[in-house]
């Protein structure tokens, strides 16, 4: 089962007066369920490809499937909506909103979606021990380490138990060890409850754990790597 | 955790520059309030000097407003005991009243011929149990004592003038009227009045009642007939009346003393019958009985009724003038507040940019963006509005606590400087409501530039 398709999508930015090509006819398709990292060096498009995926961005031509939906047929408001339902963001400056706790920015999704009381408290509280931060729920995020910090991200992004997470470079801000820790976390996630996350990186580690490999440069995809066998659904 | 709720942490957030906003929304506010205030004293202070003066309502003659000045007598009206009795016995009109009382105008000279003097002088014939009860009107518990007319307990010839009145009649000295430069006097042959006026004062009243007071002076007036009257007054008081013009032509007398002038022998009349309520504001009330009234028990007479408001023109021109200065003031503090808060909320939403693109793509709408900083600005003005209320009623009751005087317009006498914050609710509340809204206004247009911005821009800022 496919969790995005993608179908001859363009994407150009203006500079000043010159139009840039940022991604050149992309097609590709996401499976469900997969940890797929999207790789290449600085400039390449990931990060756009990374946006239009996550529905944050509208490309210039081409379709966009996410979660069977053709999301470029949504409106302003019916995007936010959709995204808040079924796309989580990883943040690589982990992003999380400084005014809330870390109890409360993994509660905000679920306010956003509108869940019962009750429910948000019981996902709260289980993410929180799923990222081993349920002694720090109180604790801002200028009191908690960066590490910390994203596995907040990372409960905050799962909370609505999105179809989708994606993740753009979620480990560029942390030292090798604690990257390597929160890699090793969402992997464990991932698996756990099976969703599809998708990676923007240039980290051979984050590579190393890919299911699927998307090789970009120059706005075009160059290759792809099933590296583990897709599961029967 | 709801919008208002995260816009006050964000708020907190941010405390230098949030308190430096409450800060100027504080004085704003107060400004508004102290001025209102202090504007609103002196408003009610006026309504109880031209209430205790003239009533609230006055019945007078149809015309006699317009044109009676010119000749008072003309507009006499008839039967007023009868229209009293009926004012007080109406079951509807009679619980608003505290007085009714006749009054008599008249216009006329008044000359001490001892000196060779005279001047001409508007008088008003009163009754003087009436004018007292009316001079006891507090309904804004003004500080001090109630004075009384000085005509109390006066002989029927007494009479009160303008100080203004006493230096032209040369009465300084026995009245002791301050400012009469000796040099204004001038020297006369003490010749006595023009004999006619002697006799005409002489038929007024036999010699062995005139006053032999070095106050006394002839009133000499136009009689119901159009005929000239003369009735020789003793001068009890020279009283400072406030206005120079009123000051230099005033004469009080007993109304009974100014009917027998105007009407002589024939049945005696007024030119108004003064209404004083309990309170101003049963004003449209007390009017719409007066209606019924004159087009019921009272029919066939060409009766009209006027308001303080019409009688004394300068109240709506003060009062006018106050409003006009406050609203000046408001505007230009609503548009500091506008630009304050605004500038907050501008350098809030450049701050927060990131902050705002990921709350968009965690699924938050534009208008829940908008919500956001919008709450803010309505935060801001609420606490800032109350703050400035707290400091208003501190710095009003200071003020009032003070000690100092001024002298408003129209008084004689200095009065306390008072600033009336406290138990003007619909004022504190106008205030609070309206720098509230200009915060929230405020914070409209950066919070609509935040909803609007793009999420991966936003997400890109730095």
């Amino acid at each position: 089962m496919s969790s995005v398709i993608l179908k001859q999508v363009s994407k150009h930015y203006r500079l000043d007066a010159v139009e840039v090509p940022a991604l050149s006819e992309i097609t590709l398709t996401i499976a469900s369920g997969r940890f797929t990292v999207l790789s290449g060096p600085s400039g390449s498009g990931k990060t756009t490809l990374l946006n239009l995926i996550g529905c944050i961005d509208q490309p210039d031509s081409g379709t966009l499937t996410v979660a069977g939906e053709n999301v470029l047929a949504l409106q302003d408001d019916a995007l936010a909506d959709f995204r808040a339902r079924h796309i989580g963001f990883i943040f690589q400056n982990f992003n999380l909103i400084p005014v809330l706790n870390a109890y409360e920015n993994i509660e905000y999704p679920l306010l956003l979606t509108g869940v019962d009381t009750r429910e948000r408290q019981r996902r709260v509280q289980d993410l929180l021990d799923a990222v081993g931060l349920a002694d720090r729920a109180k604790n801002l995020p200028g009191q908690l380490s960066g590490g910390q910090r994203q596995r907040v991200a990372i409960a905050r992004a799962l909370a609505t138990n999105p179809a989708l997470v994606m993740a753009d470079e979620p480990t560029a801000n942390l030292d090798s060890h604690t990257g390597a820790a929160i890699l090793e976390l969402m992997r464990n996630l991932q698996c756990e409850r099976r969703m599809s996350f998708v990676f923007s990186s240039h980290d051979p580690n984050v590579l190393a754990m890919a299911d699927d490999a998307v090789f970009i440069r120059d706005g075009r995809i160059t290759g792809i790597e099933q590296r583990t066998p897709e599961l029967a659904a | 955790m709801n919008a208002f709720s995260l816009a006050l942490r964000n708020l907190l957030r941010n405390r230098r520059r949030s308190l430096t906003t409450l800060l100027a929304m504080m004085i704003g506010v107060s400004a508004i309030l102290l001025f209102g205030g202090y504007s609103r004293n002196i408003n009610l202070g006026l309504q109880t000097d031209f209430v205790r003066g003239s009533g609230h309502l006055q019945i007078q003659h149809t015309d006699y407003f317009l044109y009676g000045s010119g000749n008072p007598a003309a507009y006499g009206i008839a039967d007023y005991p009868r229209i009293i009795a009926t004012l007080q016995n109406d079951p509807v009109l009679a619980p608003m009243l505290t007085v009714v009382t006749p009054r008599l105008s008249l216009g006329g000279i008044a000359g001490n011929f001892d000196a060779g003097v005279s001047r001409t002088v508007f008088g008003a014939g009163v009754d003087i149990a009436g004018q007292n009860a009316m001079l006891q009107w507090n309904d804004y518990d003004f500080p001090g004592v109630a004075k009384t007319s000085p005509l109390t307990g006066s002989r029927s010839d007494a009479a009160v003038i303008g100080t203004g009145v006493a230096r032209v009649l040369q009465l300084c000295e026995p009245l002791q009227v301050q400012n009469c430069p000796g040099a204004q006097r001038r020297e006369t042959d003490g010749a006595a009045a023009p004999a006619d006026i002697t006799a005409l004062s002489a038929q007024e009243q036999p010699q062995a009642e005139r006053s032999a007071s070095r106050t006394a002076i002839e009133l000499l007036a136009a009689n119901a007939h159009g005929a000239p009257n003369v009735a020789r007054l003793n001068v009890i008081k020279a009283e400072a009346m406030g206005v120079k013009e009123y000051d230099d032509m005033a004469v009080q007398l007993h109304l009974q003393q100014a009917q027998r002038l105007i009407y002589g022998q024939d049945a005696p009349k007024v030119t108004a019958i003064v209404l004083q309520l309990k309170h101003t504001g049963q004003m449209p009330a007390a009017r719409a009985r007066l209606t019924e009234l004159l087009a019921g028990p009272l029919k066939g007479m060409p009766l009209e009724v006027h308001d303080f408001a019409t009688l004394n023109p300068q109240y709506g021109q003060i009062t006018g003038m106050f409003a006009a200065i406050l609203g000046f003031i408001a505007i230009l503090i609503g548009a500091i507040v506008l630009f304050t808060v605004s500038n907050t909320m501008s350098m809030a939403v450049v701050e927060r940019t990131v902050e705002i693109g990921t709350l968009r793509a965690l699924g938050l709408r534009r208008s829940g963006i908008r919500r956001l900083f919008v709450c803010e600005g309505a935060l801001l003005g609420a606490v800032g509005a109350l703050c400035g209320i707290v400091l208003a009623l501190l710095v009003a009751y200071a003020v009032n606590h003070s000690g100092l005087t001024w002298l408003p317009p129209g008084n004689v006498d200095p009065v306390p400087l008072t600033i009336r914050v406290w138990g003007e609710p619909a004022m504190i509340g106008r205030t609070a409501l309206g720098l509230m809204l200009v915060a929230t206004l405020s914070a409209w247009w950066p919070a609509r530039r935040a909803a609007k911005l793009n999420i991966v821009d936003a997400l890109r800022h730095v």
